[in-house]
């Protein structure tokens, strides 16, 4: 039997064509022969795919038809979720809006570090009380050595802080910084001629960084009149200015001139002033020319040289009109007569010795 | 019937009944109800229209096949079913064009469709093979082919409509032209 004959029976047999004669002679040589079987076997197998294969396309072709039927586009619209507007501004253009961000974010840093906003403020700010860290070592070896001696007692009196203060009063009221005493255990003050009085805190104004002290020591007698008066209007731009204070333990003049109506970052309080100024100038006074107290030395700024600061005489004024009555055993008469008006810069300067002291702080 | 009856959802008994019957309108009312779902799934991740289109009729044929076959259990809702294998395929299609960022955004409620997936992805191996030995077979061999084996057309028939002098030529080049497609059928890996 050829192959075209065995194709042929092959067909006729599975689409069921044969007699049951034929039949049961072709399942017999089907049996006996398993190549035979093989190929019918591969034959209806490769039909049926061929089949299936037609109604897959069939079905296809229904569904495609089913498939026009729907309008895709509207139905698209209604079911795209549309996220709100920011969100799709975000999905288009991330990337420049990172780009751009980033590029104003370094901006803004390179502006704050260059005009040296990034730095903190109250560093470039710093008051003038003296830090007597020398004075403290030295009280320290003493004290180490007297008790190597076997001698219990000690000397206590570690004297920390240091500025300077002028009298007001003749009967011993002085004006100093608030940071100056702050935190102060005990205040003594010494005079020009190193005579040292023991003061007590009357009232302070941390606001104004403006302190009052009274000096209580029974040795403590009447300075005499005051020979400056303390001036309540405002001196103007460029005007000659001094001061006289103890940044070291002898007495130091400096001069300048008012440089700016305002302190730091416009602070109506302060002056800014072009003296030179060091620790422990906290709390002199602030002279014009003609011997009126214009102001406080107070502070400077440490990134810029020369730019220095003093509150105003007229809060000075306004601390001692606040002084509590209580804490007063007499009316604060503040002296009106400015005798130092018709002196040379030095006479004033002579003068003003006995009524400037070293404010000394203890903690 | 009103167009509202005609588009309402078929049950899922009656889509199961519908399609062992043959049911035109069945299908048709399934295929528009589900439409919608899947469109939403495709296009809000990454796909087109068409991509929809194509998705969702591979999914229907599954399930069209699942219950010819006789095998289809309702264990689910039919609903849940469509929108299984089609987010199945979906996923497999984005890794498959690497668009696939990590993570889909579902709009329903979802099963785990593997096992139906494989056996339709062997069918339709065998199937686009079927279509290229078709294809390279030509004319007049491939119309012969389908008269015979599929539209079941006697030889009789074919011999009148291509013209062949009697039954026996067009036997033979039955045979010749199936032969050929075997073996092309064969060839192809």
């Amino acid at each position: 039997m050829n192959e075209y004959k065995l194709q042929e029976e092959i067909e006729r047999y599975l689409n069921g064509e044969m007699s049951p004669e034929e039949i049961k002679q072709f399942e017999l040589l089907r049996k006996e022969n398993t190549a035979i079987d093989a190929k019918i076997n591969e034959h209806q197998d490769f039909t049926r795919l061929l089949k299936q294969y037609s109604d897959r396309l069939a079905l296809e072709n229904r569904l495609n038809a089913i498939h026009d039927e729907i309008d895709v586009h509207t139905l698209t619209d209604e079911l795209m979720v549309h996220p709100s507007w920011i969100v799709q501004l975000w999905r288009n253009h991330h990337s420049k809006i990172s780009v751009a961000a980033s590029v104003a974010i370094f901006a803004f840093l390179s502006v704050m570090f260059l005009t040296g906003k990034m730095t903190d403020q109250d560093s470039q700010y710093i008051q003038l009380r003296r830090e007597v860290g020398n004075l403290k070592n030295k009280t320290d070896k003493i004290n180490q050595k007297l008790t190597q001696n076997g001698r219990a007692e000690r000397f206590n009196n570690t004297e920390r802080f240091r500025g300077t203060g002028f009298a007001i009063t003749s009967n011993g009221l002085i004006a100093t910084n608030y940071h100056v005493i702050n935190g102060a255990d005990s205040v003594y003050v010494q005079n020009g001629a190193g005579k040292s009085f023991k003061a007590k805190v009357l009232y302070t104004e941390p606001q104004n960084d403006i302190a009052i002290l009274k000096i209580v020591d029974t040795s403590f007698r009447n300075l005499g009149t005051i020979p400056y008066t303390i001036k309540k209007a405002e001196s103007d731009l460029a005007e000659s200015v001094y001061t006289y204070g103890y940044p070291q333990d002898a007495p130091h003049f400096d001069e300048g001139k008012v440089t700016s109506a305002v302190g730091l970052n416009g602070d109506s309080l302060d002056y800014q002033i072009s003296i030179p100024i060091n620790a422990g100038n906290s709390g002199s006074p602030l002279m014009d020319s003609r011997g009126n107290v214009v102001g406080i030395i107070q502070a400077k700024q440490t990134q810029l040289e020369g730019v220095h600061f003093a509150v105003k005489s007229s809060y000075l004024l306004s601390a001692i009109h606040n002084i509590p009555a209580d804490s007063l055993t007499k009316r604060i008469n503040l002296n009106t007569k400015n005798t130092l008006a018709g002196l040379t810069r030095v006479q004033q300067v002579k003068k003003l010795n006995n009524y400037v002291f070293i404010v000394k702080v203890y903690q | 019937m009103n167009k509202e009856l005609k588009d309402s959802i078929p049950t899922d008994s009656e889509v199961i009944l519908g399609i062992l019957n043959n049911s035109e309108s069945v299908l048709k009312r399934m295929y528009l109800a589900y439409f919608p779902m899947i469109l939403q799934l495709i296009i809000n991740n990454n796909g087109t229209t068409d991509d929809a289109k194509d998705i969702y009729q591979e999914a229907v044929i599954i399930l069209y096949n699942k219950i010819k076959a006789g095998d289809f259990e309702l264990s689910s809702k039919l609903k849940t079913f469509i929108y299984s294998i089609c987010r199945r395929l979906w996923l497999k299609r984005l890794s498959h064009m690497s668009r696939f960022g990590g993570d889909i955004r579902d709009f329903q409620e979802h099963m785990h469709v593997e096992d139906d997936l494989e056996k339709q992805g062997d069918m339709d191996i065998q199937f686009s093979k079927m279509e290229s030995a078709l294809q390279l077979l030509g004319e007049p061999c491939k119309t012969i082919m389908e008269d015979f084996y599929i539209h079941n057309l006697s030889m009789q028939d074919i011999c009148e409509r291509f013209g062949y002098t009697n039954a026996d030529n067009a036997k033979t080049q039955k045979y010749k032209c199936l032969q050929r497609l075997k073996k092309l059928f064969f060839q192809q890996k």
